[in-house]
């Protein structure tokens, strides 16, 4: 799917924000600032590929400045920056 | 026979007989103005002779204290200069290191220290060393472990540096001034005592040079060598204020709130009792609810000890608790009580918290509130190193007042952010969960198998009492398993206990 | 019932540890519009996600006349909460108009009659027809007054004694209790004056309000202390209710206590005193009903 320059989230604490934005080459590149990154950094990184991959973004650039968020905020703020970056929205 | 010619033979005779001279007679007598005499006092030099007179050597000891918590001056200065001095190989014994100490970065690159002994670590020298910037490990101590070392000889100290905002030209000293040219408090100079009292040379750094006699003293003359006089030992704002200001935090006051419900419940809120309470925000706001209820039921306390704070004082001043022991002042309020007040005791870091000091405070204490970065699901805690591996606190006095205590209570909250602080074993070890009584956390309360008579009457008061392992899981269950830390095998610190023994180590961490 | 922004995850995620019997996370006024996307999202992982434990979960959804409010319900039915909160509701056809949309939603996802309703009542005309909306459908579980938008209506303002909005809570009461739901109260705002917000949570108490809507975590206790039934009540209350079980043990519809008939009011305000002494704290679910 097509995407165009979209952000969602914030830098409050418990928060994450993600942007997204087209990816110059062929699939998902992920970067990650995290004060938890080693030991969250994986699962984050993987929170971020599937809940993409599940609503059809393959190929985009993603910048991700992560606040602590739990697994639930990540899904809610990349849905939101792919539902932004897309124009197609998840509900009905 | 009658006088003293007449008899000089015996005299002679006398003074053979024990090995000694006859009495010469000496200096005429000088008639100086004894407040213009005492300016002239030998013992006043500048830093760089007190440090040459003092014998210092490379490779040897030197040691600080840290009562100026972040505003503290005296160990850059003195490490600065040592290191202009060509000084190499030195160990450095601060009873603590914080943020402010970052240029002992580069004097441990030049090799002018070369190696650490404190309570703990902070900012960017504690992140360096837990990259493994040192070749020797650090070695921690608790504050009553250190008072301990000191006096047994397992810390030796060749030269204490110990700032003091007032001192005499003979070298009286405190941690605040009643001169009119004060230039700093610290309060209780607890931390320092050891030193003064055991380093082979002493080395005053005042920056209020006042006549003598500066009574009461804390430091006494007879420990100190040198008086050295500078601008500027320590910059005191950067004790708190103690302006007390009752946190608006939600998940402190909760908290706060059910660590004064465990106190309460415990048993030994009765009249008589003694409690230790830390400066952290919930801690704080524990002492407002805990003070509620012992002026609604009428029970006073004998005692207050440790990090004095203004909430202490103030309930000093009430009548609340009858006397203050003060090994640290956490707030000017309490540096200035100490000041005025003989009921508000300044205490050695051995009298505080020494196990091998069987009249030491915190034997006599019934109770108290601790905080934690992470406790495990076998009550061992740590408040050393972060989730991140890497060096972010203090021993203090967190492994002596659980020990020695009635009953210890640990308050942290279950989560910090991402951050799990109930875990299946803590980072590092540093304090023993056969110490621990009750984990205090948001989620509920958890207490230490071995005291079951707490739980039951904790549960009788209609607390929420959980098992530790649910704790754990809750915290898991919200945030998912943390991967392992990035280890090196390389031992950046040593961890003793405070019987002198080696408890843990800390490895490296690996970007 | 405690309001919690619903595009904030910090205070989301652990809103329910201070005990509020309720949370009420909010996609309406807390959230500005152009993040109404993102909050909803939010609003459905959380609540999909996090375990609130007995905590009942209510979502403010904004008005279905808005562009947001239909996808609003379909994101909270999906995630399962227990209770809708319509804002600024004026007539019995929104509601009805709610009820439609929810039964929509349901009906595709094979969980009819799943979700429950709470109207606000927020201006003259919605006091005026408070007692239709509290019985304008099945799934009304209670009646909200919201103060703001009800004193602007009015062309007033808000008082510490809160005479300006003695009828509207009086009103709601009535309407209430007239259709066998629950009334809650409006929120106060001045988290420093809680002296002024202890004789409000009094007065309302004394109405008659099952419940007050709370802002902060520092409002619960003083909500809780007031609720709370005294001591001898409770004894009283537990009285009753082994009375209760007596009866049906002995399979006797008549139930005594102390060898005295039992009313079924008494019976009713026993039953709501051990779910106060619960819900306040006093007693554990096992104490109350040992």
């Amino acid at each position: 799917m097509e995407v165009k320059n979209a952000v969602a989230g914030t830098l409050e604490s418990g928060d994450i924000m993600i942007q997204i934005a087209p990816a110059e080459t062929k699939g998902l590149h992920i970067d990650l600032e995290s004060s938890v990154a080693a030991q969250f950094g994986r699962q984050i990184r993987e929170v971020i590929t599937e809940t993409l991959t599940g609503l059809g973004v393959e190929d985009a650039s993603v910048k991700a400045v992560d606040k602590g968020a739990r697994d639930c905020t990540i899904r809610a703020r990349v849905t939101a920056a792919a539902v932004r970056a897309t124009g197609v929205d998840v509900w009905a | 026979m009658s006088s003293i010619k007449e008899r000089e033979a015996q005299v002679r005779a006398a003074a053979a007989k024990m090995g000694k001279g006859t009495y010469v007679e000496g200096e005429p007598k000088n008639g100086t103005f004894r407040k213009d005499l005492q300016k002239e006092s030998s013992k006043i030099v500048t830093l760089e002779e007190a440090i040459r007179r003092s014998g210092l050597k490379d490779g040897m000891t030197i040691s600080f204290h840290h009562h100026f918590r972040g505003g503290d001056k005296v160990v850059n200065m003195v490490v600065a200069k040592l290191a202009e001095m060509g000084f190499r190989n030195l160990t450095v014994a601060a009873s603590s290191l914080s943020d402010v100490h970052a240029p002992l970065i580069e004097h441990i690159k030049n090799g002018v220290v070369t190696k650490l002994i404190t309570s703990g670590l902070r900012g960017e020298l504690a992140n360096e060393i837990s990259h493994g910037l040192m070749e020797e490990p650090v070695v921690f101590r608790s504050h009553g472990g250190r008072g301990s070392a000191i006096a047994n000889g397992d810390l030796h100290i060749d030269v204490a540096f110990l700032g003091a905002s007032s001192c005499d030209p003979a070298g009286n000293a405190c941690g605040y001034s009643r001169s009119e040219n004060a230039k700093s408090i610290c309060g209780s100079l607890g931390y320092a005592l050891p030193d003064a009292q055991y380093a082979d040379k002493v080395v005053i750094l005042t920056d209020d040079l006042v006549d003598y006699p500066n009574t009461p003293n804390s430091i006494s003359e007879r420990n100190v060598d040198y008086v050295v006089v500078v601008d500027s030992v320590g910059d005191s704002s950067k004790i708190s204020s103690g302006a007390i200001r009752d946190t608006k935090n939600p998940r402190d006051i909760l908290l706060a709130q059910t660590a004064a419900k465990v106190i309460i419940n415990s048993g030994y809120f009765k009249e008589g009792f003694s409690i230790q309470t830390g400066s952290g925000g919930a801690s704080l706001a524990a002492v407002k609810y805990i003070r509620e209820s012992m002026i609604e039921k009428g029970i006073h306390a004998s005692y207050a000890l440790g990090g004095i704070t203004a909430h202490m004082v103030k309930m000093h001043e009430e009548g609340l608790i009858e006397r203050l022991i003060d090994v640290q002042s956490f707030d000017k309020v309490a540096a200035e009580s100490l000041r005025k007040n003989p009921f508000h005791k300044e205490v050695s870091a051995n009298e505080y918290a020494s196990a091998d000091e069987p009249g030491s405070a915190v034997h006599y204490l019934d109770m108290v509130i601790l905080s934690a970065l992470e406790v495990d699901v076998n009550f061992n805690v740590n408040v050393l190193v972060g989730s991140d591996g890497i060096i972010r606190g203090a021993i203090g006095g967190h492994p002596d007042t659980a020990a020695d205590s009635a009953l210890s209570i640990i308050v942290c909250p279950l989560l910090r952010g991402r951050i799990p602080c109930v875990v299946d074993e803590v980072t590092t070890l540093i304090t023993p969960g056969s110490t621990v009584d009750v984990v205090v956390t948001e989620y509920g309360i958890a207490v230490n198998p071995r005291r079951p008579e707490i739980a039951e009457r904790l549960k009788a008061a209609g607390l929420k009492v959980v098992d530790i392992h649910c704790l754990k899981d809750m915290a898991l269950k919200a945030i998912g398993n943390p991967d392992p830390l990035p280890f090196g095998d390389k031992v950046v610190g040593v961890v003793m206990n405070r019987d002198g023994s080696v408890q843990d180590v800390i490895m490296n961490i690996v970007d | 019932m405690m309001f919690v922004p619903g595009n904030n995850p910090g205070m989301m995620q652990d809103a329910f540890i201070y005990g509020p019997d309720s949370i009420m996370l909010d996609l309406e006024d807390s959230v500005k519009m152009s993040e109404k996307d993102a909050a909803r999202l939010l609003v459905y992982n959380a609540l999909k996600s996090i375990d609130y434990g007995d905590t009942e979960m209510v979502v403010r959804i904004n008005p279905l006349s808005s562009p947001y409010g239909k996808k609003d319900v379909e994101a909270v039915v999906k995630a399962g909460v227990d209770v809708i909160r319509m804002p600024k509701t004026e007539t019995a056809d929104e509601v009805r108009e709610l009820e439609a949309e929810i039964e929509k939603v349901e009906t595709r996802l094979g969980c009819l009659g799943r979700t429950q309703i709470m109207a606000a009542i927020e201006s003259a005309e919605g006091i005026c027809n408070a007692f239709e909306i509290a019985k304008a459908s099945k799934r009304m579980m209670g009646i909200a007054l919201g103060a703001e938008d009800y004193t602007a209506n009015l062309k007033t303002q808000r008082t510490p004694e809160g005479t300006e909005l003695l009828f509207a809570r009086q009103t709601i009461i009535v309407a209430a209790r007239a259709a066998g739901i629950d009334a809650f109260d409006t929120v106060y705002s001045n988290l420093d004056d809680m002296d002024t917000f202890r004789k409000e949570v009094e007065l309302i108490h004394t109405l008659g309000f099952d419940g007050k809507s709370i802002i902060n975590p520092r409002q619960i206790q003083i909500v809780n202390e007031v609720f709370a039934p005294t001591a001898k009540a409770i004894e009283k209350a537990r009285k009753i209710i082994a009375g209760i079980k007596e009866a049906e043990a002995k399979g006797s519809g008549v139930i005594s206590v102390n060898g005295k008939m039992v009313d079924r009011p008494v019976v009713l305000r026993a039953q709501r005193v051990m779910e106060l002494a619960i819900a306040s704290g006093i007693l554990t679910k096992e104490e109350a009903y040992e």
